[in-house]
Formats: structure tokens, C-alpha cells, sequence
């Protein structure tokens, strides 16, 4: 995207020009996607897949970089009622250096309202807000020569990114002769075939492929991935699994049960799992009085409550966006005292301090710019 | 003392206040359970036509100094029209969007660059310590004389309780100065000169605040007097003086707004006694006492930032400027409803009533008899200034209760209470 033309330099030089604003907030009401301010994006296109879900195709604007890796999500945020709700969603597109679109694949949850408006209502053409690419559920360069895959639901979409890229690139294993890429085993579940996201996409890479085995599981008819059985389980899904390096990705308790077999086997090392769900680990604060100094408004709380649900139940309307420590959206000046990351029990007390509120809780009395 | 002890309301009995109270709170919570999209388009359509306007004035008085050798008569005319576009992009900016923004009225949208943590306005003060001045302060000690700096802006003498002094004899002409100065009055507003005169503000502090308002000011200037006079050339200086008149119309305009605001008759000063022990009901009760409305048309609330709906900006200072104008409906029928005054006339009649006091305090009380309809009870006191009126630091106001809400600036002085 850079050019030839040196845009930060230039967007600094009109600065004086606009100043307190940027160049950019002027520009955007050009053109939407002329800001680098807050990522945007619009959508160029939104492809069913299934019933309930569907791909949209985005085109970011200023400041976005294309260089996700396959398998990291994004943010995208949408004004629904006039508030901003944020999600994040697994990038399906390879990454593409000359690209110009990115796609994610959305399945509308029954209690989702934010999913099944994404998946329904959205015209081609709408603006949203987009967080960059996150997150280390990634596909390695090179990859390793084995490869498992044991996804369910839209758990898919991640691992779709990874396919994509090895099949861009030709490195798939076998397929049409030169080709010598990893041999990768993939194992799908979901309710019925017809809300098998990619299922056609799949089954034809697989066709193309001699390196990629495909298995679909239908949980209605043929019941759940019995991990320890030993025809319907890992063992006679994929023998050599235990040479594989395996990437996860579905449901909480699918994950558990994954997680719990490879520790078994002692094989936790080669496991790779994507989470959709934000996990607070067990370092909470000690709590305290967080103020809000600009709203006049504080709280008193316990170390586990987040510094950002401590300003919602405060009244205070506090910024967030992913509220699992991704998007920074969330992010205010602490002012004085201390909070620790709940992820992994780092703190944070120098004064005007930059903080994630959605993944922070106090440690003692703070105060806020908010 | 509580704010039911004035005099006229004690009709209200304490009951009756926390049914207002109540009442109140009902209405807020309507508005905030009804805020949504059409309400994110008001805000966002605004912010689009002041960027319009602001963007048009530049590019109007660039067009005219460079295409003077081409239509050397359309020159003059568009440096004019560019100035009252920018001028008025100002105050739109400042009045309706900055200050609204800033007091967090659009921060349930969700929206990071609509969002009182990052907004940043048009005008020689920081955000931030404007923030503190004015959202805390001033907000949260509406007219307690000793805690409300924007009684007079440390400048003038606004209220007979404050002692009177022989350099309070220029007091015109200081108000001349304030108007015509008002980003710069207001810039140091945080700083406040009173406590570093007396060697009471923290120098570490003050040098802080010194440097961010250094900073934003010199952005600002370069702007206005350096950038965009030298990219018209030779004709800087036409350019120059139209962006001044831009600004100047600015500081007028907000001056005359933010003096109807609390200044007319009929509202009221408070002291400090009133705060003791004082519920969000009195809280209330006394925003409604210590603000003043004006009438206008829709466009005038537009340019004023809804300040023409003070007392409902006062009640609540954080629901979106554009649902004023129905708050007022029926906060005025409760008014009717308990018989409490609720201050309002046309926009030149304020301003009148506001200079009129601003040139009868600048002589002491004695030569002169006082507008305010209902002085407190404490009145026997009232007209012997004799009382230490000198405004507090933060950690020498009184701890407020939760929901009203407290403020510390810096760890030192939180030690201090
Ligand atoms: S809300 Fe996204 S990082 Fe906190």
C-alpha cells in the first residue's frame, strides 16, 4: 500500500492544517475508507454458505495491512441502534500481498443478535470498523510435514485460511505431481451436512489433493468425536497422529476433551487451539475504589471484576470493542494506581499509563481519565 | 443548611424533594433507554456539515487570494464568505459538538472518535484540563461560591457574597477583555491563577498544565496566523484577519452563552453550607436554582450547543444534547408541578440581566440593591462578605458521596485528605 508517495509524512504535514484533527477526519467524508484514524472497511459482497451463515467480503481502507497470517481473526465493529458492537471473526481468505479484499465467515448464533444481522441484514456497501489481524492460531512457514486438523462448527474458518494458503501456494501434499507440501488429515464435525460451512470447497481441495484426507462427521446422525475410541476416535481417524502437529479449533468442551487426551498422551506440545472465548486466568487484583475522573463517578470492586465492566455497573459509558484484549478499543489513560492484566497477571501503575480496561482489574485505588 | 432550608422552598418538604428527585431520575432513564440511531445520525450529520463548513471557509479564502489574478473581484467577497463559515464552523464546534462530546453524551455510541476519552476541540484549552474544570467542577459545585470557578472566571465579581475590592471597579472593561479573549481566559481557567498567586498550587503541577496549554495554544496560532496566511501569499494579512474575526466571533458568541447560563436573575448562589449533607435530590434541586434558560428557534439551541437548555444541561449533563429540547417539556412541568422558579426569557434579556450585574458588583453592595429574587436565609450574612470565599483546591473540597462523584488530580495531593 505504501507507494511511492510517503503518506505518513504527508498526513503529518496536514496536521498543522487541521489541527486538533487529522487530515483524515476531513477525508473520510470523500471517501469512508480514506482514514487511517480508525480502521474501516466496507463490504464489497455477502456470499451465503449455509442457512445460517455467510462470508463477507471486505475491502479495508487506510492503515490496514494485508499481511494477516492464515488463521488469525479480526475485529469488525458495526453500528447496530447507533452503538458500535464489536466481534471478532477468523480471517477464511488467504492472505494475499497484492489483495485487495479480506473475507470472514460469520454463523449467525440463535442468541446472536450481532451475528444473525451480519449474516442477514447486511447490504453490500455498508461501513464497519476493523481491529487488524490477531492472534497466534497460525499456519508456521514452513509448515511441519504433517499437519491434523480437528475442527467442528465454525471452528472451520481459521483452519479454511490455512488450506487456502497451502493450496495457493501449490504446497498441498501431492496433487498434480510437483507438488510437496504437507500431508495434512482434516477432521470435521457438524450437526448435518447442510450446515457444513466450505463443505463443497472442501471436498473438491481434497479431490485435487491426494496430501489432504478429508473426514466429515455429522454429530446428529453419527453422535460426537470420541476421542479414545479406537475406530471412530483419533486412533482410527488418523493412526499416525501422534507424528502430527495438531491445530484445534470449536466448542469449549470439544477443546477440553482435545486438550485432555494429548496431556494424556503427553503430547501437549504439538497442540495448537483457537479459543472464541476470552479465559481470565486466576491473577485477579486485590480490588479497590476505581474513580472515573472526568464523569465524577467511582466504584468499589474485587479483583476479578474488570476494570471495564467496574466503569459499565458505574454507569460511566466506557469505549470497548472485542472485550477479550484484542481490538484496544478499550484502552484509557490510568491516571494513578495500579491494575493487572488478567491474562497473565502483569500490572501496570506508571502514571498516565495506557490500559486495556476489558482485561484489567484493579490493584487497589485507581483513577481513570474517563 | 440544605438547599430545602432556602427560603423559598421551604414549602417543599423533604419528601416532596425526594419525589422530585425521583422524578427526575425517571426521566433520565427514558432518555437513556430510548438513545439510537436516530440519535447517532444527528450527532454524526452535524459533525459532518462543521467539518463542511470549516473546510469550506479555508478552501473559500485560499481560492480567492490565489485566483485574484483571474477574478480579482470575486476576492474580497470570498475571504468574507470564508470567515463567517469558519467562524460559524467554530462555534458549532465548540458549542454543540465539543463541549457535548466532552461531557461524554455521545459515549453510549460506542464510537472511539466521538468519545469524550479522545476528543480534543477547536480551542486554545486541553481537553483534559477542561475536562476537570468544567465537566467536575463547575458540574458538581454548580454556583457554591468557593468551590465554582466559573463564578466571574476569577476575572469578576458575580455574586454580592463575594467581598468586594477597589480592583473591582474595572470590571467592564475586564468583561470586555474576558469576551473578547475568551479561548485564552478560558485556557488558564484550570491553571487557576487565584491559587498560584497565593503559592497554593503544586509547582509540578503547574508546570504540566502550563506545557499542554503551551502546546495546544501554539498549534492552534500556528494554524490560524502562521499556516494559513503563508499559503496564500502575499495576501497573508487579508487572510490573517478574517481567520482572527473567525475566532474572535467564536469567543463572543460562547461569552454570551455561558453568561446566560448562570448569571441572569433569578439564579441562584450557593455556599458551602448547602453542600453539607446534601442529597441527589438537593443535588439536583440545586441545578435547576443555579441555572438560567433562554428561548430561540431551533437553529439558536443548534449554535449554542443546547445551552439555551441549561437547566436540563445541568440536571443532566451527560443525556445527548439534541433530546434537550423535550427534557425541558417536561422538567418545566414538574417546575409548575412543586411551584420551584425555573428561570428562562429571550436570549437578549438574559444577557441584559448577566450585565447588569457585572456593572453593579464592580462598587461595593452597599451603593447598589440586589436583583436576586430570594436570597437564602442566611441573608442576614449574605451582604457582609465577610467569609474566607477563596476557592479550594481539590483536596480541600469536602469528600462527595459516590454517585456524585469524586476527582483526584495526583496521588500528592489525594495524601492531603
Ligand atoms: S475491548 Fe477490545 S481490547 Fe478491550
Amino acid at each position: 500500500m505504501a507507494g511511492t508517495i510517503p503518506w505518513e509524512r504527508v498526513r503529518k504535514a496536514g496536521h498543522t492544517l487541521t489541527t486538533p484533527l487529522d487530515p483524515d477526519d476531513y477525508l473520510r467524508f470523500i471517501n469512508p475508507l480514506w482514514t487511517a484514524r480508525e480502521l474501516r472497511g466496507r463490504v464489497e459482497e455477502v456470499v451465503p454458505e449455509t442457512d445460517d451463515a455467510a462470508t463477507l467480503v471486505i475491502r479495508p481502507g487506510w492503515g490496514w495491512r494485508y499481511r494477516h497470517r492464515p488463521g488469525q481473526y479480526v475485529g469488525i465493529g458495526i453500528q447496530v441502534d447507533g452503538k458500535f458492537q464489536w466481534r471478532s471473526y477468523s480471517v477464511s481468505s488467504p492472505p494475499r500481498r497484492k489483495g485487495r479484499t479480506i473475507s470472514i465467515t460469520v454463523r449467525a448464533m440463535p442468541e446472536g443478535k450481532l451475528s444473525a444481522h451480519l449474516v442477514k441484514g447486511l447490504e453490500p456497501g455498508t461501513i464497519l470498523r476493523l481491529a487488524l489481524p490477531e492472534g497466534d492460531f497460525v499456519l508456521p512457514d514452513p509448515p511441519p510435514p504433517k499437519m491434523l486438523f480437528l475442527v467442528a462448527g465454525s471452528g472451520v474458518t481459521p483452519v479454511m485460511s490455512m488450506l487456502r494458503t497451502l493450496d495457493r501456494r501449490g504446497t498441498l501434499g501431492g496433487g498434480d505431481g510437483e507438488d510437496s507440501g504437507p500431508d495434512v488429515v482434516m477432521h470435521y464435525s457438524s450437526p448435518t451436512p447442510d450446515r457444513m460451512i466450505f463443505r463443497d470447497e472442501l471436498e473438491a481441495l481434497a479431490e485435487k489433493h491426494p496430501g489432504l484426507t478429508l473426514h466429515q462427521l455429522h454429530t446428529d446422525v453419527d453422535g460426537m468425536l470420541e476421542l479414545e475410541h479406537p475406530e471412530k476416535g483419533l486412533d482410527g481417524i488418523c493412526p499416525d497422529w501422534r507424528e502430527r502437529e495438531t491445530w484445534a479449533c470449536g466448542p469449549g468442551p470439544m477443546l477440553d476433551a482435545i486438550t485432555e487426551h494429548f496431556e494424556k498422551e503427553g503430547l501437549e506440545e504439538q497442540l495448537h487451539l483457537e479459543r472464541f472465548s476470552l479465559e481470565l486466568g486466576d491473577q485477579g487484583g486485590e480490588g479497590g475504589t476505581i474513580t472515573f475522573r472526568n464523569s465524577g463517578k467511582s466504584i468499589e470492586v474485587d479483583g476479578a471484576t474488570t476494570v471495564l465492566e467496574a466503569g459499565e455497573q458505574a454507569g460511566v459509558g466506557m469505549p470497548y470493542g472485542c472485550r477479550m484484549g484484542i481490538c484496544h478499543t478499550c484502552t484509557l489513560t490510568l491516571v494513578e494506581g495500579t491494575v493487572r492484566d488478567l491474562r497473565n497477571g502483569d500490572d501496570f501503575g506508571q502514571p498516565n499509563e495506557p490500559v486495556q480496561t476489558c482485561v484489567t482489574a484493579a490493584v487497589g485505588d485507581c483513577t481513570l481519565d474517563i | 443548611m440544605a438547599i430545602a432550608d432556602v427560603k423559598e422552598y421551604t414549602h417543599l418538604s423533604d419528601e416532596e424533594v425526594e419525589q422530585i428527585g425521583r422524578e427526575l431520575d425517571a426521566i433520565r432513564q427514558e432518555v437513556e433507554e430510548s438513545r439510537g440511531a436516530a440519535d447517532a445520525a444527528y450527532i454524526n450529520r452535524l459533525i459532518k456539515i462543521q467539518r463542511g463548513l470549516a473546510a469550506a471557509g479555508r478552501v473559500s479564502m485560499l481560492a480567492g487570494t490565489w485566483g485574484r489574478r483571474w477574478a480579482p473581484r470575486a476576492e474580497k467577497p470570498a475571504i468574507a464568505v470564508g470567515a463567517v463559515c469558519l467562524g460559524v464552523a467554530k462555534i458549532l464546534e465548540n458549542m454543540e459538538i465539543g463541549h457535548n462530546v466532552m461531557h461524554g453524551q455521545w459515549d453510549w455510541m460506542n464510537d472511539p472518535e466521538i468519545h469524550s476519552s479522545n476528543w480534543e476541540w477547536d480551542t486554545a484549552q486541553p481537553a483534559e484540563q477542561w475536562k476537570h474544570s468544567h465537566n467536575y467542577i463547575h458540574h458538581q459545585f454548580t454556583n457554591v461560591l468557593g468551590h465554582d470557578n466559573d463564578i466571574g472566571y476569577g476575572i469578576l465579581r458575580m455574586a454580592r457574597e463575594q467581598r468586594w475590592h477597589p480592583y473591582y471597579l474595572g470590571q467592564p472593561v475586564y468583561n470586555a477583555l474576558l469576551a473578547t479573549l475568551f479561548q485564552w481566559g478560558v485556557a488558564l481557567h484550570d491553571l487557576d491563577l487565584e491559587r498560584i498567586r497565593k503559592g497554593e498550587k503544586d509547582p509540578k503541577e503547574m508546570k504540566r498544565q502550563l506545557a499542554q496549554i503551551l502546546r495546544k495554544g501554539r498549534n492552534q496560532v500556528l494554524k490560524d496566523y502562521v499556516v494559513y496566511p503563508a499559503l496564500s501569499g502575499p495576501r497573508w494579512k487579508e487572510v490573517a484577519v478574517a481567520n482572527a474575526t473567525a475566532n474572535l466571533s467564536r469567543n463572543l458568541w460562547s461569552y454570551v452563552i455561558i453568561f446566560c447560563g448562570h448569571f441572569p436573575d433569578g439564579a441562584m448562589h450557593f455556599t458551602e453550607e448547602e453542600l453539607e449533607d446534601e442529597t441527589r435530590a438537593e443535588w439536583y434541586l440545586r441545578q435547576v436554582l443555579g441555572a438560567a434558560n433562554f428561548k430561540g428557534g431551533p437553529l439558536l439551541h443548534v449554535m449554542s450547543g443546547n445551552l439555551g437548555f441549561q437547566i436540563e444541561h445541568h440536571l443532566f449533563p451527560d443525556l445527548p444534547s439534541n433530546r434537550y429540547a423535550e427534557i425541558s417539556v417536561k422538567v418545566r412541568a414538574l417546575c409548575d408541578k412543586y411551584d420551584i422558579p425555573y428561570t428562562t426569557g429571550p436570549l437578549h434579556r438574559q444577557y441584559g440581566q448577566a450585565l447588569r450585574t457585572i456593572i453593579k458588583l464592580s462598587v461595593p453592595n452597599s451603593w447598589t440593591t440586589s436583583n436576586d429574587p430570594a436570597p437564602p436565609e442566611r441573608s442576614d450574612t449574605a451582604d457582609e462578605p465577610s467569609k474566607d470565599r477563596r476557592r479550594k483546591s481539590d483536596a480541600e473540597r469536602q469528600p462527595r458521596r459516590a454517585e456524585l462523584g469524586a476527582w483526584t488530580r495526583s496521588p500528592r495531593e489525594r495524601s492531603h485528605d
